[in-house]
C-alpha cells in the first residue's frame, strides 16, 4: 500500500513538473546552503587545525604586555635579549628559545622592490617555527655576534626581487642597510590568518637592533619546548622566572604574555566555528521558508483535487488513506528537493573549497542531518493541507467544481 | 470485519422513519420528512421524483456517505447511524458501488487505473487487480480502450467506465445517480441493458436515480419521492 502511496505521489509529482521544481527550490536552496556552510566552515577548522600542527604543538609565545591583540597598556616593558638567555638558562625541557623583532621594510633589489616583514632572530628562529633554508646556508656564529649584513629570504620576496631567475645572489637594500642574501627558505605557504609566510627577510638580531629599530629591545620570544615535555609547566616555570626578573609584586598582575598553542588554536578555530554556525543558522531559515513553500502548493493541490479526494473517500478510502496520500506527496516532493540540494552543495562545496584553498572535508553527518531534515519539512507543513484534505466530506467534495 | 447476520426476514435494506435536517432553528430545512422503505436482495429500483424532492439525500443515506439525523437505517441488520465514519467507509468498500452522477472519473488516470482503484482499497494484489478490471472493462464493452483517459473517451464510454468501478468489487449494492443523465438515447438504452443484465446476471441489487421514465421502466421497482416523502411505491408490470 505504502508503495502505491509512494508511486501515485511520484506520478501527481510529474503532472505538475514546473510547479513540483519551484516548490522544493526553498527546500533545495535551503538544504543546499546548510551543508555547504558547514562543509567549508569543516573545511577552514581542519585547516586552522593543521596548520597549528605544523607550528608544532609545543610552541610558546612570550610577548610583552598584559593581553594579547590590539589595546596594549601603555605601561609595556619590552624583552632584552638577556630575557631569552635567562629561559633558555633557567627553565627545564626548552629546546631552544628565539628572540623575534619585525619591521614592515621596503625590500629594493636593482629596480624591483616589495614590501616585506623583516625579522631579526637567530637560527633558532628556524628551528622553533619549523623552517629550513632551502638553497643557501644558516648565519654563522660571527656573522650573528658582528651584525653582519646578511639575510636568508622566503620564496616570495625571492620571487619578487629575483624573478625567475634561479640565483638569489647579490645584495638587497632594507632602508640604508644593504645585505647580502645567503639563503633562500623552504616555502611554507599561507597560515592560519591567510597571511603569506613566505613573505619574509630574517636577518641577524644584532643587525636587525642596530641598523633597522636603533634599539636594544626584542619584540618576543617563539620558545618551543623539548618533545614530549609538558607545555603547561613550561609555561608556568617562564611566567614565574618572568614575574621575578621584572619584581612584580604579587599583588600585580603579569605585564607579560605566555601563549601556547592549544590557547592559539582554540581561539582561531572557536572563531571559525562560531562563524560556520551563525551562518548555517541562517541558511536554516531558508529550509524553514521552504518548508511553508510546501504547505502553500499542498494546499492549492488540495483544492484543485477535491473531487479526486471526494471520489477516493466515498469509493473506500479511509481518512487515514487520504491523508497519507498527500503526506507521502510532501515527504517525496521535500525529499526530493533535499537530495537535490545535497548533490547542488556538495558540487559547489568542492568548488569553494578549492576557491578559498580550504580542504574540502566531507561531512557524512550534516548530510544525512540535512536530508532527514529535509524530509520532516515534509511531514510537518504536509501535515495540515493532508488532514485538510482528509477530513472534506465526500458529498461536498464530490459536488466541488 | 462485520457480524453481518443476516436472517431470511431481514431487509437489504431498511429505511424506518428516516428524516434529515440541514441547519438548525428557524433556518432548518427538512430534505428527507419521514421515510420508511425496504430494498430486498436482488430488486431493481428506480428511484423519481422533482429537484428537491430528497432523492439525493436519500440516496447519500443509502450509500452510507451521510447519516439519518433521526429514524434508523440498516443495512443488512446493521444500524449504520450509529457507526463511525471509518466503519462506514468499510461498508462502502466491502459491499457498495457507486455510479455518481457526471461520472466522477479521476482526470487524466487511464480507464484501467480508474477501475483498479476500489481494489486498491481494498488491497487486491496488483496482478489480480489488473485482470479483474480488465475483466469487467470486457463486461462493460470497453475492451481496447483500457489505456485512455477519461478526456479521450465519449460521455457513454466515460459512463461504463463508471459502472466496471463501480462493479469491479462485486458489490452487494450498486448506487446509480442519473447514469443516462447526459447521453443520447441510442447510449442510454446500451447503459441500461447493461445495467438490466448485471441485475440479472450477477444478482446485484440496483437503487438507480432517474429523471426519465423510460429509463425508470427498466426497473422492477419504481418509489417516487415527493417533498421529502415517499410518494409511491410501485411494482413495475413489466417483466424484464
Amino acid at each position: 500500500m505504502l508503495w502505491n502511496t509512494i508511486l501515485l505521489a511520484l506520478r501527481e509529482i510529474k503532472r505538475n513538473v514546473m510547479r513540483s521544481v519551484l516548490t522544493i527550490l526553498g527546500i533545495v536552496i535551503g538544504v543546499g546552503a546548510v551543508i555547504t556552510m558547514v562543509t567549508i566552515g569543516g573545511g577552514a577548522t581542519a585547516q586552522v587545525k593543521e596548520q597549528i600542527a605544523s607550528m608544532g604543538s609545543n610552541l610558546l609565545m612570550v610577548t610583552p604586555g598584559k593581553r594579547l591583540g590590539p589595546g596594549q597598556s601603555s605601561n609595556t616593558v619590552l624583552f632584552k635579549v638577556s630575557d631569552g638567555e635567562a629561559i633558555l638558562m633557567n627553565v627545564g625541557s626548552i629546546a631552544a628559545v628565539a628572540p623575534v623583532s619585525s619591521k614592515s621594510i621596503q625590500a629594493v633589489f636593482g629596480n624591483q622592490n616589495w614590501s616585506t616583514q623583516v625579522t631579526g632572530s637567530d637560527n633558532q628562529y628556524f628551528k622553533v617555527t619549523n623552517r629550513s633554508i632551502r638553497t643557501g646556508r644558516q648565519f654563522s656564529d660571527s656573522e650573528l655576534r658582528a651584525g653582519a649584513a646578511v639575510c636568508i629570504v622566503g620564496e616570495t620576496v625571492r620571487k619578487k626581487l629575483f624573478g625567475g631567475q634561479e640565483s638569489s645572489e647579490g645584495n638587497i637594500r632594507l632602508e640604508k642597510l644593504s645585505c647580502q642574501v645567503i639563503g633562500v627558505l623552504e616555502s611554507k605557504g599561507q597560515n592560519t590568518m591567510g597571511m603569506d609566510q613566505d613573505d619574509i627577510v630574517v636577518i641577524p638580531l644584532r643587525t636587525f637592533q642596530r641598523r633597522l629599530s636603533g634599539n636594544q629591545d626584542v619584540a618576543m620570544f617563539q620558545v618551543s619546548v623539548q618533545q614530549g615535555a609538558s607545555t603547561d609547566k613550561a609555561q608556568r616555570d617562564i611566567r614565574l622566572l618572568m614575574r621575578e626578573r621584572r619584581h612584580l609584586s604579587p599583588s600585580d598582575d603579569d605585564n607579560f604574555n605566555v601563549m601556547d598553542m592549544k590557547e592559539i588554536a582554540k581561539m582561531l578555530t572557536g572563531t571559525t566555528q562560531l562563524l560556520t554556525a551563525l551562518l548555517s543558522a541562517v541558511a536554516a531559515v531558508s529550509l524553514l521558508v521552504g518548508g511553508i513553500g510546501i504547505m502553500n502548493i499542498m494546499l492549492v493541490s488540495v483544492t484543485e483535487r477535491t473531487r479526486e479526494i471526494g471520489i477516493r473517500l466515498a469509493i473506500g478510502a479511509f481518512e487515514r488513506e487520504v491523508l497519507m496520500q498527500f503526506l507521502v506527496e510532501a515527504v517525496v516532493l521535500s525529499s526530493f528537493g533535499g537530495l537535490i540540494g545535497i548533490v547542488l552543495s556538495l558540487t559547489a562545496s568542492v568548488w569553494l573549497a578549492s576557491m578559498l584553498r580550504v580542504p574540502f572535508v566531507f561531512n557524512a553527518g550534516i548530510v544525512v542531518i540535512a536530508f532527514l531534515f529535509s524530509a520532516a519539512v515534509g511531514v510537518i507543513f504536509g501535515y495540515f493541507p493532508a488532514l485538510k484534505a482528509a477530513r472534506l466530506d465526500p458529498i461536498e467534495a464530490l459536488r466541488y467544481e | 470485519m462485520f457480524a453481518l447476520g443476516q436472517t431470511d426476514n431481514q431487509s437489504l435494506i431498511e429505511l424506518q422513519g428516516v428524516t434529515k435536517v440541514y441547519g438548525t432553528g428557524q433556518a432548518a430545512m427538512y430534505a428527507l420528512r419521514g421515510i420508511d422503505l425496504r430494498i430486498e436482495e436482488g430488486e431493481f429500483v428506480a428511484v423519481m421524483g422533482p429537484s428537491g424532492s430528497g432523492k439525493s439525500t436519500c440516496m447519500n443515506i443509502l450509500g452510507c456517505l451521510d447519516t439519518p439525523t433521526a429514524g434508523v437505517y440498516k443495512f443488512k441488520g446493521i444500524e449504520v447511524g450509529k457507526l463511525t465514519r471509518d466503519q462506514r467507509t468499510r461498508l462502502r468498500r466491502f459491499y457498495l458501488g457507486f455510479v455518481f452522477q457526471g461520472y466522477n472519473l479521476l482526470n487524466r488516470t487511464s480507464a484501467l487505473e480508474n477501475v483498479e482503484l476500489p481494489l486498491i482499497y481494498r488491497r487486491v494484489p496488483a496482478g489480480v487487480r489488473r485482470a479483474r478490471a480488465l475483466e469487467t472493462l470486457e463486461t462493460v464493452g470497453l475492451k481496447g480502450w483500457e489505456s485512455h483517459t477519461p478526456g479521450e473517451l465519449s460521455g457513454g464510454q466515460q459512463q461504463r467506465v463508471a459502472i466496471a468501478r463501480a462493479i469491479v468489487t462485486d458489490p452487494a449494492v450498486l448506487f446509480a445517480d442519473e447514469p443516462t443523465g447526459n447521453l443520447d438515447t441510442a447510449r442510454s438504452r446500451e447503459i441500461m441493458d447493461l445495467v438490466t443484465g448485471l441485475n440479472r446476471d450477477k444478482r446485484i441489487t440496483i437503487v438507480m436515480v432517474t429523471h426519465e421514465r423510460d429509463m425508470a421502466a427498466y426497473a422492477k421497482r419504481t418509489v417516487r419521492f415527493l417533498d421529502g416523502l415517499v410518494e409511491s411505491d410501485e411494482q413495475n408490470g413489466r417483466a424484464t
